[in-house]
């Protein structure tokens, strides 16, 4: 089984409407040559996953320039003026998600739990419409999990199994969004053989990975 | 930076404890980690992903890897630590994070804040705060006393779509430094040159005025 893919042999699995994770905090860790990929195949509709909309020209806000996402599902959007525009104007639906909710929720999905509880948010417009549980005395909102069609991930190694190493401040979403989507694509920095990396080192397990592509 | 917001952000470098993790938001919360004394050994969480956040990399040495929460370039200092996004807001959710430091655009006597939202304004989104003021251990709010048009910030009762309910602790201004308790707003310490009757007309919430009011 090859999971080393040129950039090329991906952009078949994008298709009209789908969900996607990407990694990434402020186009820190995001895979830039998959959002390129995406941008280019030009399917439309998508509800799009992750911590923020990057900036205009950078990360996931080239998909929002771009007109292709129907919905993002997000803890910010303050460094891109074209998020807001596109959702005043009604073009573009966004859902504000607590960041530490947001993370927790996509590792729920992958971790195969129906949802976790949550003190953030409640008494807050986040709490409108979930339900609540007391516990303790202390009240939480029941937040749900959240998976998708297709993750891009940026992942600092990868060998040609997919076991992944991340750098610094660059692993953030990724390793979580590993768990919870269909397909997983990676944009490695380096790609290195089998055993070249230290098993005690991998911080997301190569079985969870569907291609790797070279940065 | 401003003498009213040295003053603030010096303030508040002392409310922490030895060895404790503080997470600073962004703007003038994030100028509080040039007051804190290496001594103190506070370690600083960046809820990007890590433990450690050290000074600013010189020009021409940033590693496009290593940025504060504000996506602003950072270093991690020898004894940090890397995490992912989960594990990051466990540290802050958990009661691991000892403080954290934030701007408000109001808070009130209840302890309610408001931070991450104008509506029809500003909708930047919460990002990291409702989770940061809802998990760590003291809530200390740092901002100036007023809006810029003179507006009281610190109210009865907030009028934005609120951050937390119930969740601050403090509140450090140019003008004093005020205690959230549970008969309302209480006035611990007062700037040099500012009087009670001055501070209370900024203030749209009745300040309890301690017994034992210091100088700031």
């Amino acid at each position: 089984m090859n999971k080393v893919k040129d950039l090329e042999e991906i952009t078949g699995y994008f298709r009209d409407n789908q969900s996607i994770m990407i990694g990434g905090f402020l186009c820190v860790g995001t895979p830039e040559l998959l959002v390129d990929a995406l941008v280019k195949k030009g399917v439309r509709d998508l509800t799009i996953i992750g911590n923020d909309t990057g900036y205009p020209d950078r990360g996931i806000g080239k998909l929002i320039v771009s007109g292709q996402t129907k919905k993002a599902i997000v803890s910010h959007i303050g460094t891109n003026k074209e998020t807001g525009r596109l959702m005043n104007t009604g073009e573009l639906e966004v859902d504000l998600v607590p960041q530490g909710t947001l993370a927790e929720r996509i590792r729920s999905a992958g971790a195969g739990l129906g949802g976790f509880l949550t003190p953030t948010g409640v008494g807050t417009i986040v709490e409108e419409g979930k339900q609540t549980l007391t516990i303790d005395g202390k009240k939480y909102l029941l937040e749900l999990p959240l998976k998708a069609d297709i993750a891009l991930l940026k992942a600092w190694k990868a060998d040609k199994l997919g076991n992944l190493v991340y750098r610094r401040a660059a692993r953030n979403f990724n390793p979580l969004m590993a768990f919870s989507a269909e397909l997983v694509i990676v944009e490695a920095e380096e790609i290195v053989e089998v055993g070249e990396l230290d098993q005690d080192e991998v911080v997301t397990p190569g079985t969870l990975v569907d291609i790797i592509v070279k940065a | 930076m401003s003498d009213r917001r040295e003053l603030i952000v010096k303030r508040v470098a002392a409310f922490f404890n030895e060895g404790d993790l503080v997470n600073l938001g962004i703007g003038m919360p994030t100028m509080v980690a040039n007051y804190i004394p290496p001594e103190a050994n506070v370690m600083l969480q960046s809820e990007n992903g890590f433990i450690g956040i050290g000074p600013s990399p010189e020009p021409g040495t940033e590693d496009k890897d290593t940025v504060n929460a504000g996506g602003i370039p950072a270093t991690i200092i020898p004894g940090g630590a890397c995490f992912d996004s989960a594990t990051s807001f466990a540290l802050i959710r958990g009661g691991h994070v000892d403080a954290t430091v934030l701007g408000a655009l109001e808070v009130d006597e209840a302890g309610n804040l408001a931070n991450w939202v104008v509506p029809g304004k500003l909708v930047p989104g919460m990002g990291g705060a409702m989770d940061l003021v809802t998990g760590a251990k003291k809530v200390i709010i740092a901002m100036e006393h007023t809006t810029k048009d003179g507006s009281p910030k610190i109210l009865k009762k907030c009028t934005l779509p609120l951050t937390a309910v119930n969740a601050v602790d403090y509140i450090v201004t140019e003008l004093g430094v005020m205690e959230v308790t549970s008969d309302g707003i209480l006035l611990t310490e007062i700037a040099p040159g500012v009087t009670v009757e001055e501070i209370q007309s900024k203030t749209e919430a009745k300040l309890i005025i301690s017994d034992n009011l210091k100088t700031m």
